[in-house]
């Protein structure tokens, strides 16, 4: 099976050690996750925003960069919704057959690593070692658009030596909301902060989403409230095999 | 009797943008406390007997089927519930807008020479201010449902579908009729209480005087049934019952989205309206009329067909699935964003996600920034559909709106958001171009970030760190250690601690 890391624009650029930590943890479990370097991102931040011209040249880079491989698997509940959804409608804005094809073609094979590990691979221990308090925010995106449910709670489950508290209201978005953040910020913070008060109430030392944008969100607010809470990605603990400083 | 009234004035009109209306909102504590109350109140209500049904899904996906079909073939429809309704004795008026059901309603009004109406509450008849056409027409109207009443003696606007004084609490109700009452009718008793049953009480009185003096009643309907001509209200109260049997007259303003096919349709919907609506198996009064019955109810029924954008919406494609709508409020009570923000942010009788793709496509996208503001006051959690009992896909209907929005208005002079959209559709469209970029970010990182974070910055960037930290970019993007080691294939020691120079590709 030829598999390709679709490491999404926000995690090479700002979190890559969340990609490092997809393939260190699938290279643990086998697998030989190749990175096309042609990738850039899922168009899904234009198509949110109306501009689906504009995400035009963006789904091609993606069909350019991942024709080909068996499976694509990204650390991001929201950019694979975005492909698996999204790129099918920008694709016929674009009047281009082929790149209907092509993304007709890739679409179904473009999983979130929870989906991947479970459904793909068929493991639910992944051999991770974690002695923390952690609790897990599903992601709007993982949970309504992908449908992904317990997944990420089973793998985290099977961690060695981690400790999982609930998350209050835990299906509530957090407010992020991509450029709604930035077009409505009065009410992405009153909705973060509302998120952020429920991780404190948990008392979990980590909390762990399937999406970085989410957490350079939450975890925004909880710095800024000097919370002492730490946010990981979901590969992050799933590839640990050693407790974190 | 009705001299010394007031006249409600408030209006959706002059409110400000969404993202300004809610911050304004958003500062009111009082207000953020009532409606975090009763949306979880009645979300925690519905999710219940919604379970309740092991057919939900069927019901919903029936609903929508329904809808559709009415949607998909409205002129057969329309022609065959007019036919019906002429056949029961009642009268039949066609509207194209707001001003020309106006002035329907009107005119019968005066024909019978009437002072005041009483009404049923109706979302048609507030999209089109028919209470302000009929006050200035002369008309008295009195809204009998009670949080309309509220709404009404308040001089306020409503803020729910179903529960438009949601944002009262009940000593701002105590207030209000104390204060108000007495101004238009039988007064408040002096030494109210605020307690629910007592307020109740209070608008039972004033309001039964009005019930058995009024000749004329307006009302809306949840369904018009094309194949027997039989209009239906759900309600909670008896308001409604009254309002529509005392009457000697009764006018019906009814949006042609209302339609469905036969009676045994109302079978799915009367399932999965009042469970979604109020939480509740069956609502306590269901009222059906099918034109006039000789010797009982009202002896002249008017039913008012609207337009008023209707068709519109219709025309397109992907938004037509709003036209399903059956104004639950579902949508409202799960939102995270009506929740924090309640409804007059939205400056429309519908607020919350259904009101952000309803109301621009009433109005059309491109006109005002208030309508274009609507369809992206969402963080596009998907919590609406998850719950809408007609399966309209709301966050794909606000995403194709903003499409229009922004469609609109290209070919001027582009704004910051635009100019960025613009610059990132290059920057992404070539894995080196964003690979440049990640390496400027990397250094640029290392200038602003103290203990790899980033504070406060000025305006725009101000929107996200005005509450925010951001982390500092790292010096080595993910494709950069990927090219440096191959994916870690081989040894090649720690990152470098400045980008390599020039734009090679990496």
């Amino acid at each position: 099976m030829k598999v390709a890391l679709f490491v999404t624009c926000l995690n090479d650029t700002m979190f890559p050690s969340t990609g490092q930590a997809v393939v260190r943890l699938l290279s643990r479990l086998g697998v030989d996750v190749d990175f096309p370097s042609a990738q850039t991102c899922c168009g899904q931040m234009h198509v949110n925003s109306g501009y689906v011209p504009e995400a035009i040249p963006v789904v091609r880079t993606f069909v350019d960069a991942f024709t080909g491989y068996d499976a694509v698997v990204a650390p991001s509940g929201s950019c694979v919704a975005s492909a698996r959804q999204q790129h099918q409608l920008v694709a016929r804005r674009s009047g281009d057959r082929a790149l209907v094809r092509a993304v007709e073609a890739i679409s179904p094979h473009v999983y979130e690593l929870s989906e991947f590990l479970v459904d793909v691979l068929g493991v639910v221990d992944v051999g991770a070692y974690f002695p923390h308090s952690v609790t897990l925010h599903p992601t709007c995106h993982s949970s309504r658009l992908l449908e992904v449910g317990d997944r990420p709670e089973r793998l985290l489950r099977a961690v060695r030596g981690i400790t999982m508290v609930d998350l209050p209201a835990a299906d509530e978005c957090c407010g992020f909301g991509g450029t709604f953040a930035l077009k409505n910020p009065d009410v992405s913070v009153a909705m973060g902060s509302d998120k952020a008060r429920h991780v404190r109430e948990s008392g979990a030392e980590v909390l762990v989403a399937g999406d970085n944008s989410c957490l350079m969100h939450i975890g925004g607010l909880l710095t800024r409230e000097k919370a002492g809470i730490r946010v990981m990605h979901l590969a992050e603990i799933l590839a640990a095999t050693e407790a974190v400083a | 009797m009705t001299s010394g009234r007031t006249i409600n004035t408030a209006t959706f009109l002059g409110i400000p943008p969404f993202p300004i209306a809610a911050r304004e909102a958003l500062a009111d504590s009082q207000l953020r406390g009532n409606l975090r109350h009763a949306t979880h109140t009645i979300r925690t209500k519905r999710a219940r007997v919604a379970a309740e049904l092991d057919d939900w899904e069927q019901l919903r996906v029936a609903a929508a089927d329904i809808k559709d079909d009415v949607l998909g073939n409205m002129g057969h429809y329309l022609e065959q519930l007019e036919e019906s309704l002429t056949r029961a004795g009642a009268s039949v008026h066609w509207a194209r807008d707001g001003a020309e059901a106006n002035r329907i309603v009107i005119d019968i009004a005066r024909r019978h020479r009437v002072e005041e109406v009483v009404k049923v509450k109706s979302m048609a008849t507030g999209e089109i201010g028919l209470n302000a056409a009929l006050e200035e027409a002369g008309i008295s109207v009195w809204e009998t449902d009670l949080a309309e009443l509220i709404v009404q003696l308040g001089n306020d606007l409503p803020s729910h579908i179903l529960v438009p004084a949601i944002h009262r609490n009940r000593s701002e109700v105590r207030e209000i009729f104390l204060r108000e009452m007495g101004k238009v009718g039988m007064p408040a008793e002096a030494d109210l209480s605020d307690e629910p049953a007592e307020l109740a009480g209070a608008a039972r009185r004033h309001l039964r005087e009005k019930f058995l003096r009024a000749k004329v009643a307006v009302s809306g309907a949840n369904f018009a049934v094309a194949d027997t001509g039989t209009l239906v209200v759900v309600e909670s109260e008896g308001n409604g019952r009254m309002c529509l049997t005392l009457p000697e007259v009764l006018i019906s303003v009814v949006g042609i989205e209302k339609i469905v096919p036969t009676w045994t349709d109302l079978e799915v919907f009367l399932q999965l309206l009042p469970r979604s609506a109020t939480g509740e198996r069956m609502n306590p009064y269901t009222s059906t009329w099918t034109g006039v019955t000789v010797g009982d109810g009202p002896q002249e029924v008017h039913v008012v067909l609207l337009d008023n954008g209707r068709t519109k919406v219709l025309a397109d494609e992907v938004g037509r699935q709003a036209l399903r709508c059956i104004r639950c409020s579902a949508c409202l009570n799960v939102c995270p964003v009506y929740e924090r923000v309640g409804g007059h942010a939205y400056g429309s009788i519908y607020p919350g996600p259904i009101g952000s793709i309803l109301t621009p496509m009433l109005r059309g996208v491109g006109t005002d920034e208030a309508t274009d503001a609507l369809p992206f006051a969402s963080s596009l959690c998907g919590a609406c559909y998850e719950v809408c009992p007609v399966l309209i896909n709301i966050p794909e209907v606000l995403v194709h709106l903003r499409e229009k929005v922004v469609d609109s208005h290209r070919g001027g002079v582009p704004g910051t958001l635009q100019a960025a959209m613009t610059g990132a559709s290059w920057t992404l469209g070539a894995s080196r171009r964003l690979a440049l970029l990640q390496r400027v970010a990397g250094l640029s990182g290392r200038l602003l970030g103290r203990r790899g974070l980033i504070g406060r910055m000025p305006p725009p960037l101000s929107r996200w760190t005005d509450a925010r930290d951001v982390p500092a970019p790292p010096r080595e993007s993910f494709r950069g250690w990927w090219a440096r080691t191959d994916g870690d294939r081989k040894n090649a020691g720690p990152p470098p601690h400045t980008p390599r120079k020039g734009g090679e590709q990496v």
